[in-house]
This record gives C-alpha cells, structure tokens and sequence, in this order.
C-alpha cells in the first residue's frame, strides 16, 4: 500500500503548481486552472487523510469541494467571458482599473 | 396770611405774565401783524408791572412782607428749597423798576424795531425780538422776587441768557449791518465773561450750603452773625466770591470788559438789560445780602473799592470815546460803579436809590440814543435813495453811531435833543434832577467813612458830568459834520412818547428819597435793618454840583466855542495828547486781557489740542501704546499661535495622512497577481505561526 506521505507529498506538489500558476500566469483561463488545481490538491490530501484515519468525514469535505468548484468555474466562467466581450482580452494584468 | 383785600399771592404772576406773552408769541402771533406781537408784549410786561403796583400797595400795610410759596422743588436730607417768592419793599422796588421800565422800553421797541428790522432787511425777527424780552423781564422777576440764592441764581442765569441771545440778535452781521461775526463775538464775551463771576456766585453758594446748610435768604442771614463771630474768614470768602459774581453781572473791575462790546444788541435791549435792569442784579445781589455784608467790614471796603475804581475808570474812558453808546456803556459802567460802592459802603439804600433813578435816566438816555441812531438812519437811507438814482452806488460804510458823524441834530430832532438833554443832565447830577440826589445821597455816606472812596467818586462825577456835555456839544449843537446828519429825521410819537415819561421820572424821581424825607429809606428799612437815612452834607452837595457845572462848563469851552469840523481830531487829543490816547483806547484792557489770559488760554487749549491730545494721546497712547501693542498681540496670535501651532497641527495631520497614504496606495497596485500574492504570503505567515508558536 502506498503510504499516505506520498499522497500528501503529491498534493504539496499540485498545490504549489497551482499557487505559482495562480501568481506567474496572466491568462485568466489558465489562473482559473491553476485554481482548480490547488483544491483538487486539497481534495487529494483530504480524501489521503480520510484512507489513512479510516473517517469518512474528508470523503463528504471532498464532495462539498466539488460543489463548491463547480459553481466557481460556472461564475469565473461567466466574469471571464463578460471581461473579454469589454475588454478583448483575458490578461489579468491589464484589469487594473482599481489600482489606488 | 391775612390775605383779603391784600394782593400777596398774586406774586408769582409778575412771572407767569410775561411768560404767557412769550409763548403767546412763540405760537399764536406768527402770522399776525408787528403792532399785535409788540402790544401783547408790552402787555404781558405792563401785567407784570400792574402785579408789582398791586403787591406795593399790598406792603404799605403790611410793610414786614410775606413769603409766598408755590411749588416744592428740591428737598435733599436737612436740604429744602422751595420755589417760593419773597415778597417785600427791597424786591417789590426792583419789580416795579423792572415792569415799568421795561414795559416803556418794549413800547419804545415796536416803533424801534419796526424801523430796525428794515434797515436790516429781515422782518421775521421782529417776533423774536419781543419773545426774548419777555423772557428777559420772567428771568430778572425770577432773579428778584426768589427767596433762596438758588432761585436768584435761576434767574440770574435766566437774564445772562437772554442777554447773550439780545447782544447777539443781529447775529450775522456786525453793529454796522455788515455781514460779520463781530455781534456773535460780543454776545460770546459778554456770556464767557459772566461765565467767571457765575463761578464766583457759585462758589460763594456752596460755601453758604456747606457752612449755613441752607440756601434760603431768612436762615443765612440769621445765622450770619453767628458765623463772623467763630469763623470770619468764611464769611469773608463768600462774600468776596459774591463780589466776583457781582463783577460779572454788573460790569465792575475786573470783569466789566463785556459791556462795551454789549452795545452790539438793539437799542431797547442796550436801555433795558445793559442798563436799566440786568446789570443792576449785582447791586440788587448786595443789597439783599446786606446782612451778610455789614458782618465782615474789610469785605464791605473791598466791595466799595472796587465800585469807586470802576466808577472812576470807566468814566474816564468814556471821555475818550465817539461811539454814541459806547459813551453811554462806558457811562453806565461808571454809575454801577457808584451804586456797588454805595452799597459796599454800607449805603444800602444809597445804593438802591441810585439804581432807582439810574434806570429811569440811564433809559432814557439809549432810548434817547436810539432815536438818535434811527434818525441820522433815516437821513442817511434818504440820501442813500437819492444818490441810488443819480450814481448807482452807496458811499463808504455809514456808521449812524459815530457822534463824529453827527452835530447839529437839535435842530432836526427838537423832541429827541430835550430828552436826551434831560437825561444828560439827570446823569450828570444837576440840580435839582434824580441824579443829583441819589448820587448826593452816596457821596455823602462815602465823604463820612470812606474818604479814598469819596474822592475816587466825586473826580469820577466830574468827568461824568465832562462826558455827557461832550455828547451833548458834539450831538446836537454846532455844525453837521456829515450830510446824514443835515437830512435827519425825527422819531414818532411811539418812540418818544415812552421818553416823555421816562423824563419825567428823570426830573422827579429824586422825590423818592428827598433828604429829610426818606421815603425810600423808610420803605427799604422793614427790609434791610441796616438802612439808615442819610445825611444831606451841603458841602458835599455843592462841590459835586459845582463840579458838574465847571465840567459841562470845560466841555462848553471845548467842543462848543469852537465847534468841532468833519475829519478835525478831537480837541481835548491835543490838550491832553498820549492821556487821551489812553481814554480812547480804554487803557488797552481789552488788549491787556488778550494778551494775559485769552492769547494764554488759547494757547493753552492749542496745547491741549495738540499736544496733549493730538501728539500724547492720540498719537501716543492711542496709537502707540494702544494700537501697536494690540498689533503686536495679534501678530503673535496669529504668527506663532495660530499658524506656527494650531495651523501647524491640523496641517501637520493632513501630511502624516497624506503621506502614509499615498505609501498605502501603493499597495492597491491593481494587479490581481500580486493580491493574490499577498494572500498567499499571509496565508504562509499565519500558518508558519501557527506551526511554529
């Protein structure tokens, strides 16, 4: 059986995949990727745990996770398509209108 | 009071009637015609005089007097003065002096100022005139018949009033009609003058409040001995303030210097207050004072010093004068001068019955005046037509006043020469007119006691009687020295007939206090206890008579013998040469007070002016002191306080938030990226906190 370190230690690794894209990329397709990266990193280290305690409270986290990346990607979907119609592009550095 | 059949309490009418006039004329009479306005004032006056005739008859019963009183007027403390008036033989003589002459001088004064007021060419103070001279003859009635020297100083300010406002009737032109401010002068200084002796009065005033605690005429005389006896040096002091008071009012040394200038005012007004009335309430003042006077001896011979210099002084300058009423002023001065030494002396009735008899000539002789002045008027403004329609223009200014114009004038004005004759010789103290008694009468109570006073005033009679037969050469006899004089016209009956009868009482007017007789003496003493009657000394009778003779005699020899010619000096001048300069220009009083006391006092109040006011406070302390140490308080509030703090403070905030804000916005840099760095690096720091606590 493969030991619950790894899992984690793969997780450690999706999520800081996912948090360097979120801050290098300027795309914001590939940002939102990157999003859904970190919580799927965060579903894998809570479906890792829930294995190794043996609960089933990560499996049900997991699911509201899910939900909750869904409805996400349906908003920052739309947010996204209503910036480019505006603006033609989807760079996020040029969305800088609050800058103070 | 006993009061039926005896008219006593009608008193207070011989003020209320010419108050009635006054104000009847103030605002009914404006649009009536002059005869209506001069008859209801002479009216009023004659009212009065018929009040005094009633409360004389009254006396001759009840000779002691009663004290009649009217209203409350000031109760202070112990301090209780009436309004009440004093009805008795010394104040009903002056009320009778004061409605008869008046009454005569304000019918005398419809015809006058009827002419006046043309030659002057504004009608519209004919009203006036007649509304100041009732309100003179209410003030002078207040001023005798008050039974406290407060109520006599009401009055006595009352008349100085209306004499300002008389001298200083034609108020924009000067005695010649010219527009000029030398009528307003005089009125200034006779008002400023009478200024000081008010101020003598009223400290004498204050010193009988203080040391008697009453101002009433019956508690200070009662308590007069007592006084002089513990302290007499108060009564000393009061009665010399008094005496500077008395100088004031009726023209003596040193204060006689208005009178002169008085002549400014119409004829009536000259006749009536400069003469006959007003300046006679001094003697009237010591003569009701007597009890106070015969306490203290030395201020009796100061009071009869002063009379006597006045009396010889004043009659030597009119010697030197050409105006025809300047002479009579000077005259005038001269006979106070007689009476105040009179009553001094202690003479009281002397003095009274010159003041009598004095009024009745001393009238008659400006009213006479007048009449003279209206004449070479009218032969001047004849002359004055005809030449308007040959050449077009007026000669030099015409002065109707300068005897140096006149000569000859008996001849025009027969009626005015008798009068005015006969008023001269009642002043000049002929036999048998009023003057030569009541002048006798004072004389022969000086020649008793007073010896320095005596000589003073028989030399003084002498030249009285040298002046007045001068006026008389020069006036009426000899040549017309000027065309006015050729072309004179005599006076109406309106004007003379109040003369006649004012020459009349000048003939027999002595009769009052024949020797012997004592009629006035007799009369005055329920009054003043101190009245005795005097003695007829022949000897004194004859010299002064003789005296006046030779005088009018000299004045023959020199103005009549050889009369005077237009434009010749006068001859005395080259008699007598730098002496008569010295008469003629009045021993340079006038210049003298200038240059001692007005000069000084003006430069005096130009100190105050500009130095003490302009330079020390206004420049000084105002601006100095007061200004630039509140400028230099404010620039400190403004400078470091308000703009070095408490500006400084808010501003101050507003660049730490400026500041720190404008290094917070850097943050808000709008990238996304670097949010979301931010979160992440909290994210770190909270979870290595919580790992690492």
């Amino acid at each position: 059986m493969v030991p619950v370190t790894y899992y984690i230690a793969l997780s450690a690794v999706l999520f800081t995949l996912g948090a360097l894209g979120v801050l290098i990329r300027r795309n914001a397709l590939i940002i939102f990727m990157s999003v859904e990266l970190m919580l799927n990193a965060g579903n894998l280290a809570f479906v890792a745990f829930t294995r190794f305690y043996e609960v089933l409270n990560g499996q049900i986290f997991v699911f509201f996770v899910m939900t909750v990346a869904a409805a996400e990607v349906a908003v920052g979907l739309a947010l996204i398509v209503a910036i480019f119609r505006t603006k033609h592009s989807i760079d996020v550095d040029q969305m800088s209108s609050l800058k103070g | 009071m006993e009061s039926t059949g005896l008219y006593f309490n009608l008193v207070p009418w011989v003020v209320f009637f010419p108050v009635i006039g006054l104000l009847a004329n103030l605002f009914i009479t404006n649009r009536m015609s002059e005869k209506v306005i001069g008859w209801l004032a002479s009216f009023a006056s004659g009212a009065a005089f018929v009040i005094a005739v009633l409360l004389a008859y009254s006396l001759v019963q009840h000779p002691e007097g009663v004290v009649v009183p009217l209203a409350e007027w000031i109760h202070i403390g112990n301090l209780q003065l009436d309004w009440a008036f004093r009805v008795d033989t010394l104040s009903v003589t002056m009320m009778l002096v004061i409605g008869g002459v008046g009454t005569l001088i304000h019918i005398y004064a419809i015809g006058y100022m009827h002419e006046d007021v043309r030659f002057k060419n504004d009608h519209g103070r004919f009203r006036r005139f007649f509304v100041f001279m009732n309100l003179f003859i209410a003030m002078m009635m207040i001023l005798v018949s008050g039974n406290s020297f407060l109520m006599l100083f009401v009055g006595w300010e009352g008349v100085g009033l209306c004499s300002f406002l008389l001298i200083g009737f034609w108020y924009d032109k000067d005695t010649l009609g010219r527009d000029s401010e030398a009528n307003a002068n005089a009125a200034k200084k006779a008002f400023v003058t009478n200024r000081i002796g008010d101020f003598g009065f009223l400290i004498a005033a204050f010193l009988m409040f203080w040391y008697f605690g009453s101002l009433n005429f019956d508690v200070i005389f009662e308590k007069a001995p007592e006084l002089a006896a513990t302290m007499p040096g108060v009564v000393i002091a009061i009665t010399l303030f008094m005496l500077l008071g008395v100088t004031g009012k009726s023209a003596q040394l040193p204060l006689f210097v208005w009178l002169p200038d008085a002549m400014a005012g119409p004829t009536p007004v000259s006749a009536l207050i400069h003469a006959a009335t007003m300046v006679t309430a001094g003697v009237y003042l010591v003569a009701r004072s007597a009890a106070l006077y015969v306490t203290v001896p030395s201020a009796q011979f100061i009071v009869a010093i002063v009379g006597a210099a006045t009396a010889l002084l004043a009659a030597t300058i009119a010697v030197g004068q050409y105006d025809l009423k300047k002479v009579l002023a000077y005259s005038t001065i001269s006979q106070l001068g007689f009476m105040v030494a009179g009553v001094g002396m202690g003479a009281f009735v002397a003095g009274m019955f010159h003041l009598v008899t004095h009024a009745f000539f001393k009238a008659l002789l400006f009213l006479s005046a007048g009449s003279v002045i209206l004449g070479m008027e009218r032969g001047h403004h004849h002359l004055a037509h005809g030449k308007h329609e040959q050449n077009g223009h007026g000669e030099e200014v015409f002065d109707p006043g300068d005897m140096r114009n006149m000569g000859n004038l008996r001849r025009r004005m027969p009626v005015t020469f008798w009068l005015y004759l006969i008023g001269a010789l009642a002043l000049a103290g002929i036999f048998p007119l009023a003057g030569f008694w009541s002048k006798d009468e004072i004389l022969a109570d000086a020649f008793k006691e007073y010896p320095l006073v005596y000589w003073m005033l028989t030399i003084a009679a002498f030249f009285t009687a040298f002046y007045m037969g001068r006026q008389i050469w020069m006036v009426f006899f000899g040549k017309e020295r000027h065309e006015a004089a050729e072309h004179a016209v005599e006076s109406p009956l309106i004007i003379t007939a109040p003369l006649m009868v004012l020459a009349f009482l000048s003939i027999f007017g002595g009769a009052l206090n024949l020797p012997k007789l004592h009629t006035l003496t007799l009369w005055l003493e329920h009054t003043i206890e101190f009245a005795h009657p005097g003695e007829f000394l022949y000897g004194v009778a004859g010299l002064s008579f003789g005296l006046a003779l030779v005088a009018i005699l000299l004045s023959w020899l020199l103005y009549q013998r050889q009369p005077l010619k237009a434009g010749q000096p006068d001859p005395l001048k080259r008699i007598l040469g730098s002496i008569f300069t010295v008469f003629e220009r009045k021993y340079w009083v006038d210049e003298i007070y200038w240059a001692v006391f007005v000069d000084r006092y003006i430069d005096l109040a130009r100190f105050l002016a500009q130095t003490v006011d302009g330079k020390f406070w206004h420049d000084w302390f105002h601006d100095t002191v007061i200004a630039r140490s509140f400028r230099s308080l404010t620039h400190f509030l403004a400078n470091p306080i308000d703009l070095g703090f408490i500006d400084a403070m808010a501003n101050g905030l507003a660049e730490v938030i400026k500041q720190s804000s404008a290094s917070l916005r850097r943050v808000q840099n709008g990238f996304v990226r670097s949010y979301a760095l931010s979160v992440l690096l909290g994210v770190i720091l909270i979870l290595g906190y919580l790992i690492f606590k």
